[in-house]
C-alpha cells in the first residue's frame, strides 16, 4: 500500500480527486447559502423543505438540516446532472463545450496552493498544510487563476449570438481591468516579509507566520499595517470574481444575455462552480494575507493558545499534529466562511455598476492609487528594514 | 407654480470613494436580516380565516338539528357556472317536519365548476347554504370532486338561527294564525 502512496502520479491523482470532491459540494454549499442569506435580506426564511424521507425521522439533526436547506443542496447537484444538457444548432460546437471545463481547471488548480492550516512540530515551528506546499504560493494563485478569463471569451463567442458576444467582452475586460491592481496592491506585503538577508519567498504561509510573531507590530495582522492594501485588494477581488458591485457578466445575464445566456444544465453549473471556487479561493489569500491565516485574534497566535491549553489541561491540543491541524482549519475556515457571507451581504445590498464605471474605477482610481500605495509602502519598508 | 431649485451638491471625497453608501446599506441589509420575518410556514401554519370569508358552499342545519335546505332550487338557477344540480323531494307524512313539506331527495355541487361567488348563500330564503372557511379542496378524479348532499351537511355543520320561521310558522298554525 505504502508504495502506491509514494508514487508521485498516483499520489497527483488522488489530491485532485481530492480537491474535485470537497470543492463541488463546497460551492454548492455557497450557492445554497447564497440563496438563505438573499433570502433573509429580503425577509423570508428561503429553501427549506427538501428532506430525504428517512431523514426526517432522525431526531434532532434532520429537522435542523431540512430548515438550514441543506437537502436542497443534494436535490440541485442532481437536478444539474440529469437534466437535458442542450448544445443549440448554430455554436461552434468544440468552444462552446471547452469552455466551462476551461473555467474549471484554473479554479480548482489554485486551490492545491492555498495552505489550510498548520500543524506544529517538536520544535514548536508552524508546518503549514496544503496540498502542494510551492514557494512561489501567491504568484500561482494570480498566474493560474487569471487563465478564468479566457472562458469567458470563448463561451461569449462560441455561443454565435449578440447578447452573450457582448456579455463575454465586457466580462474580460473588466477582469482583465482589475488584475494590475490586484497584483500591485499585494507587493508592499511581500516586501515587508522579504527583509533583506533572509531568504526570500512568495510562500503564503510564511505571510501568516510574519502575523504570529511576538512583539507589538509583530503580532499586528497586515490588515491594521496596510489598510490601504487590503481595501483596494478586497475591491479588486469583489471585480475579479464577477460579484457585485461588479457583476455585470453575471447579472447583465438578468437584463440581456451574458455568457452562460445559451448554457445549460451541467455546463451552467460548472461556470457557477468555477465561480464559488475563485470566491473561497479569493477570500482564503485575503485571509492568509491580511488577517493572519489560522491565528485566532491579532496578538494570539494560535500556537500560543495551543500551548496554553496543554500546558494547562493537559490535552494533547498542542503535540498532537492531527488535532492541532484540524483546530488550524476550524479557525481559517471560519474566517472564510465570513468572508463569503460578506461577498453575499455586499452583492444584495449594492446596485452594479455601469460599464463604463467599472472601467473608469479600475483604470483611473485603482491604478493610480495601487502605484502610489506601492511607492509608499516600499520607501517606508526601506527606510525601516534598512 | 414656482420652480423649485434642486441644490445638487457635488460629491465629497468620502462620498466619491463610495464607501460610506455601502456601508450604510450594509447597515440597512443587516437589520433585515435579523428581523424576524412573519412568513407562514403553510402547511404546517394554517392563515386566520376571516368572517364573510367565501370558500367552499355548505349546506346547514338549524339549533334543533331540523336539515334547513328546503329544494327550492333557487340556487340551481342562480349559480352562474351551474355548479349545483338538485332533485327535490317530499317530506313524508307523519315526521316531525312535516309541515316544511320539501327537502331535497339529491343535492350536488360540483368542485370543479363552483366559482366560489356566493350568488346561492345571497338568494337562499331558508338561509340554508352558507359559504364556509374551507379554502383547499382536492381529489384524483372528477367523481370525488362533486359534493353530495351528506358531504355538504358535514361540512356545514350547525349555524345559529336569528329566525326559527318554521317553528313559528307551526306555532302560528295550531294557534289559529294570530297574525
Amino acid at each position: 500500500m505504502e508504495f502506491l502512496l509514494d508514487h508521485p502520479l498516483i499520489l497527483a491523482v488522488i489530491k485532485g480527486i481530492a480537491v474535485i470532491a470537497v470543492i463541488f459540494p463546497l460551492a454548492g454549499a455557497c450557492s445554497m447559502a447564497e440563496r438563505k442569506v438573499s433570502a433573509w435580506i429580503q425577509g423570508r426564511p428561503g429553501p427549506n423543505r427538501a428532506i430525504p424521507p428517512w431523514f426526517a425521522w432522525v431526531p434532532v439533526l434532520g429537522p435542523l438540516l431540512q430548515k438550514l436547506g441543506a437537502f436542497h443542496l443534494m436535490a440541485d447537484g442532481a437536478k444539474f446532472l440529469f437534466k437535458e444538457d442542450p448544445v443549440p444548432g448554430n455554436v461552434n460546437k468544440f468552444y462552446f463545450i471547452l469552455a466551462p471545463i476551461i473555467a474549471v481547471i484554473p479554479a480548482f488548480t489554485t486551490v492545491t496552493v492555498v495552505p489550510f492550516g498548520a500543524y506544529f512540530d517538536r520544535a514548536g515551528h508552524a508546518i503549514p498544510m496544503a496540498l502542494a506546499h510551492v514557494d512561489i504560493g501567491i504568484l500561482a494563485i494570480f498566474a493560474i487563476g487569471s487563465l478564468g478569463v479566457y472562458s469567458l471569451i470563448l463561451a461569449g463567442w462560441a455561443s454565435n449570438s449578440k447578447y452573450p458576444f457582448l456579455g463575454g467582452v465586457r466580462a474580460s475586460a473588466q477582469l482583465i481591468s482589475y488584475e494590475l491592481s490586484m497584483t500591485l496592491s499585494v507587493i508592499p506585503v511581500f516586501l515587508w516579509i522579504n527583509a533583506p538577508g533572509t531568504t526570500g519567498s512568495l510562500s503564503l504561509a510564511r505571510v501568516v507566520e510574519f502575523q504570529a510573531q511576538p512583539g507589538l507590530w509583530g503580532g499586528l495582522w497586515f490588515l491594521f499595517i496596510m489598510p490601504l492594501s487590503a481595501f483596494i485588494f478586497l475591491t479588486a477581488l469583489f471585480a475579479e470574481t464577477n460579484r457585485q458591485p461588479f457583476d455585470m457578466p453575471e447579472s447583465e445575464a438578468d437584463l440581456v444575455g451574458g455568457f452562460h445566456t445559451e448554457y445549460g444544465a451541467f455546463k451552467w453549473s460548472l461556470f457557477f462552480v468555477a465561480e464559488y471556487a475563485h470566491m473561497i479561493v479569493g477570500s482564503a489569500v485575503f485571509v492568509l494575507l491580511f488577517l493572519g491565516g489560522w491565528n485566532i485574534l491579532p496578538w494570539i497566535p494560535l500556537g500560543g493558545v495551543l500551548h496554553w491549553i496543554e500546558v494547562h489541561t493537559h490535552l494533547p491540543v498542542f503535540s498532537n499534529a492531527i488535532v492541532a491541524g484540524i483546530i488550524s482549519i476550524l479557525v481559517f475556515i471560519t474566517k472564510v466562511c465570513f468572508f463569503i457571507f460578506l461577498f453575499m451581504w455586499v452583492r444584495w445590498t449594492v446596485p452594479r455598476f455601469r460599464y463604463d464605471q467599472v472601467m473608469k474605477i479600475g483604470w483611473q482610481k485603482l491604478l493610480p492609487l495601487s502605484i502610489a500605495n506601492l511607492v509608499f509602502y516600499a520607501i517606508a519598508i526601506a527606510l525601516i528594514q534598512k | 407654480m414656482a420652480v423649485i431649485q434642486v441644490e445638487r451638491k457635488p460629491l465629497t471625497f468620502a462620498e466619491r470613494t463610495y464607501i460610506p453608501q455601502i456601508l450604510s446599506g450594509l447597515k440597512t441589509t443587516w437589520k433585515h436580516m435579523v428581523a424576524p420575518n412573519v412568513t407562514l410556514q403553510y402547511p404546517e401554519q394554517r392563515p386566520e380565516i376571516p368572517q364573510g370569508y367565501r370558500g367552499v358552499p355548505t349546506l346547514v342545519k338549524d339549533p334543533h338539528g331540523r336539515e334547513k335546505c328546503v329544494s327550492c332550487q333557487l340556487c340551481e338557477f342562480v349559480c352562474p357556472p351551474k355548479a349545483i344540480r338538485i332533485t327535490p323531494g317530499e317530506i313524508p307524512t307523519g315526521t316531525e317536519n312535516r309541515h316544511v313539506e320539501k327537502a331535497p331527495q339529491a343535492f350536488d355541487i360540483d368542485m370543479l365548476r363552483c366559482i366560489y361567488c356566493g350568488f346561492c348563500q345571497e338568494v337562499c330564503p331558508e338561509e340554508a347554504i352558507w359559504l364556509q372557511d374551507v379554502y383547499s379542496t382536492t381529489g384524483y378524479t372528477r367523481e370525488e370532486m362533486v359534493n353530495h348532499k351528506d358531504k355538504l351537511y358535514e361540512l356545514g355543520g350547525t349555524l345559529p338561527d336569528k329566525h326559527f320561521k318554521w317553528d313559528h310558522k307551526k306555532a302560528a298554525e295550531e294557534h289559529g294564525n294570530a297574525h
